[in-house]
C-alpha cells in the first residue's frame, strides 16, 4: 500500500532537469555556484529548485536569507520554502528540520542516507525546469545514496567545481573517477576563486593559483565551463542573501557566473531539438 | 539529533587501541564545521611547527578518506606505506615527523574512495590500531569536514587513550561560522575540550599596494565575536597570504620557505599556544603515576 502511494506521488515527475554539483574538496563554492546558478536560471525565466544534501553544513538557506524558515507537510509531502513571492526558486534542506541553527547533525551514513532517500522523494516541487542538488565535499554516503536515488529519473549529469590550485585539482580528479564509476554524465569543470583584483590598484592576485581547473578539464576531455574571480561582493552578498545576479552585473564575477548557466541552457536546448 | 557512538566500543578491542597508543603523549585533533577553511595546511604547518626543533617526535594521521590532501602538501605523493613486524610503518618525512594517510594506500591520483561509513570506520580504526606509531609526543589528527563518521570514531577510539584537544579552523565569514557553531556542539557533546579557534584568510594584503580586503567578510563580527559569545578562546588570526598555498602546492613547510611573512608569524604564535595548552594539560598516566 505504502509503496504504490510513493510510486504514485512521483514527486520529481514535474522536473525536467537534475543537475548535480559536486567537488572533491570542500569550501571551492558549490553551494556558491549552485546559488547563482539557480539566481541565473530564473533570471532566463526558469523554475529552479535547489535540494541540499550537504547534512551536517548546509548552507543554501542562508544564502538565499531563508534560514528561519521551515517546511510544511501537505498530502504530497514536504512543502519546501519558496524564496520568493512568484514561487520561481524553491529550497529544500536539513536546515529547514534543525529546532535551533546551530545544532549539530552528528549521524553517522546509514541516517544520513535515509533522509537523502526522503529528500528526493518525499518533496512536494511541482513543476520545474531545474532542479539543482547541492552536495557536500567528498565521494561518500551521501554522495551514493544521492546518486542512487536519482537514477531513475536520469539526471542530466554533473558540474564540479574546484579552485585552481593543485591541492583542490587533485581532489576533482577523484571525483572524476566518481561520476564516471556511477555513471553520472559531467557537464564541465568550473574553476572558482580564480585571481583576485584588487578594489584599490586593480592588481590582479592569483590568491589560489590559476589554471588548474581548464589544465584538468582538457586532460579530462570534459567542457570547462569558465573560471569565476574571487569577488568580495560575490562573497557579501551572499552572506546577506541577496540576488546577485539581479544587483551587481557590473561586478568581476558576474559575466562568468552567467556563462555557466548559458552554457547549461544551451546544452539541454540543442539536446531536445 | 544526535546518534553519538561511543561506550558501544568492546573491551578487548578498547585494550587493544590503549596500547597501541600507549606510547602518544598528546594528541590534538583538528576540526572544522566548513570545507576548505584551511584545516590541513594547518595540520601540516602544526606538524612541522612541533617538530622544528627535532626533540620532539610527531605524528600526523590524516583521517579524511574521501579527499586526503596531506600526502601532498607534505612532499609525499606517491609515497607507499610499508609493513613490517610490528604493523604499517607511517611514512616519514623526517626522522621525528611520520605521517599515515590513505594516500599512501592508493595506486594513483585518479583513484577515488567511494565508500560509505563503515568502511571508513574501519580504516580508521586500522590507522590506530595496525600503524606502528612508537614513541610519540604529539599526534595531530587532520580530519574532514562536519560532524559525521570520521568525526565519531576517531573520537570514539582515541577514548581508549586520550585526546588533549580540538583546535577548530573557521574563515571570518557567517557561512563558515554557522557550521563552526555546530563543530563546537558537537565537541561539547562528545566531550572533546576545545584548545580553541584560528580564523583563516583573515584579510588579504595587495602585494602591489599594500592595503587590506576583506574577501571573506566578517558581517557577523568573525572568529572574534563568536569566540565570546560561546566562551572559547581564539587562538590566533591568520590572513591569507598565496604563497601559503604556492608552498603547499610543492608540498613545502610555508613556516621555513618564508618565515618573515605575517601568517608565518601568527602561525607560530598559534602553534605556541596549542603547545602550552598540551603542557598544561599532562597526560593521565603521568597524573596518576
Ligand atoms: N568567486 C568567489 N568570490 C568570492 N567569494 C567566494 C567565491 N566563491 C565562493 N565564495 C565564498 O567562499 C565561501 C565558500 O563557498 P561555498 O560555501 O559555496 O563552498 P562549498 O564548496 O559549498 O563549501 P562546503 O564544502 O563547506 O559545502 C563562501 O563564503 C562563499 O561566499
Ligand atoms: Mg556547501
Ligand atoms: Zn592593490
Amino acid at each position: 500500500m505504502e509503496e504504490a502511494a510513493a510510486a504514485e506521488r512521483n514527486n520529481l515527475g514535474g522536473v525536467r532537469y537534475i543537475l548535480l554539483v559536486l567537488s572533491g574538496k570542500g569550501g571551492v563554492g558549490k553551494s556558491t555556484i549552485s546559488t547563482e546558478l539557480a539566481l541565473s536560471l530564473r533570471h532566463s525565466g526558469k523554475k529552479v529548485g535547489i535540494l541540499d544534501v550537504d547534512l551536517c553544513g548546509p548552507s543554501i538557506p542562508r544564502m538565499f536569507k531563508v534560514q528561519d524558515s521551515d517546511v510544511h507537510q501537505c498530502d504530497a509531502g514536504w512543502v519546501p520554502v519558496f524564496v520568493d513571492q512568484e514561487k520561481s526558486i524553491s529550497l529544500m534542506s536539513i536546515g529547514f528540520l534543525l529546532e535551533k541553527p546551530d545544532d549539530a547533525v552528528v549521524w553517522r551514513g546509514p541516517k544520513k542516507n535515509a533522509l537523502i532517500k526522503q529528500f528526493v522523494a518525499d518533496v512536494a516541487w511541482g513543476e520545474l525546469d531545474f532542479l539543482i542538488v547541492d552536495t557536500p565535499p567528498g565521494t561518500s554516503d551521501e554522495h551514493i545514496s544521492t546518486v542512487e536515488a536519482l537514477r531513475p529519473y536520469k539526471p542530466l549529469g554533473a558540474i564540479l567545481v574546484t579552485t585552481p590550485q593543485a591541492v583542490s585539482v587533485g581532489d576533482v580528479r577523484r571525483e572524476l573517477t566518481f561520476c564516471k564509476k556511477t555513471g553520472l554524465r559531467v557537464l564541465g569543470i568550473v574553476e572558482n576563486m580564480s585571481g583576485f583584483v584588487c578594489p584599490h590598484c586593480s592588481e590582479c592576485t592569483n590568491i589560489f593559483s590559476k589554471g588548474g581547473g581548464e589544465e584538468l578539464a582538457k586532460h579530462a576531455g570534459v567542457p570547462f565551463l569558465g573560471s569565476v574571480p574571487l569577488d568580495p561582493q560575490l562573497s557579501q552578498s551572499l552572506e546577506d542573501g541577496r540576488d546577485f545576479i539581479q544587483e551587481f552585473p557590473k561586478s568581476s564575477a558576474f559575466p562568468a557566473l552567467t556563462r555557466i548557466a548559458q552554457q547549461i541552457l544551451d546544452g539541454v536546448s540543442q539536446g531536445s531539438s | 539529533m544526535a546518534e553519538v557512538a561511543g561506550g558501544g566500543q568492546p573491551e578487548a578491542e578498547a585494550a587493544e587501541l590503549r596500547e597501541r597508543l600507549r606510547g602518544v603523549k598528546h594528541t590534538v585533533v583538528v576540526l572544522s564545521g566548513k570545507g576548505g577553511v584551511g584545516k590541513s595546511t594547518f595540520s601540516a604547518l602544526l606538524a612541522h611547527g612541533l617538530a622544528a626543533d627535532g626533540g620532539r617526535q610527531v605524528a600526523l594521521l590524516d583521517v579524511d578518506i574521501c579527499g586526503p590532501s596531506i600526502p601532498k602538501m607534505m612532499g609525499l605523493e606517491g609515497e607507499q606505506v610499508h609493513q613490517s613486524g610490528s604493523g604499517w610503518s607511517p611514512v616519514y618525512v623526517e626522522e621525528n615527523l611520520g605521517v599515515m594517510s590513505v594516500g599512501f594506500l592508493l595506486s594513483s591520483p585518479d583513484d577515488a574512495v567511494i565508500w560509505r561509513g563503515p568502511k571508513k570506520n574501519g580504516l580508521i580504526k586500522q590507522f590506530l590500531r595496525d600503524v606502528d606509531w612508537g614513541e610519540v609526543d604529539y599526534l595531530i589528527v587532520d580530519t574532514p569536514p562536519g560532524t559525521s563518521d570520521e568525526h565519531l570514531s576517531i573520537v570514539q577510539y582515541l577514548s581508549a587513550s586520550h585526546i588533549d584537544g580540538a583546535v577548530i579552523i573557521t574563515t571570518p565569514q557567517e557561512v563558515s561560522l554557522q557550521d563552526v557553531r555546530k563543530e563546537i556542539n558537537f565537541c561539547h557533546k562528545v566531550k572533546v575540550p576545545i584548545i580553541g579557534v584560528v580564523e583563516n584568510m583573515s584579510g588579504f594584503i595587495c602585494p602591489k599596494c599594500k592595503k587590506e580586503s576583506q574577501i571573506f567578510p566578517p558581517t557577523t563580527g568573525g572568529a572574534e565575536k563568536m569566540c565570546q559569545n560561546l566562551n572559547v578562546s581564539l587562538l590566533g588570526k591568520v590572513p591569507l597570504d598565496p604563497q601559503i598555498g604556492r608552498s603547499c602546492d610543492r608540498g613545502q613547510s610555508f613556516l621555513s620557505e618564508v618565515p618573515d611573512s605575517p601568517a608565518a608569524s601568527s602561525y607560530r604564535n598559534i602553534i605556541q599556544r596549542v603547545q602550552e595548552y598540551c603542557d598544561q594539560h599532562r597526560p593521565q598516566e603521568e597524573k596518576t603515576i
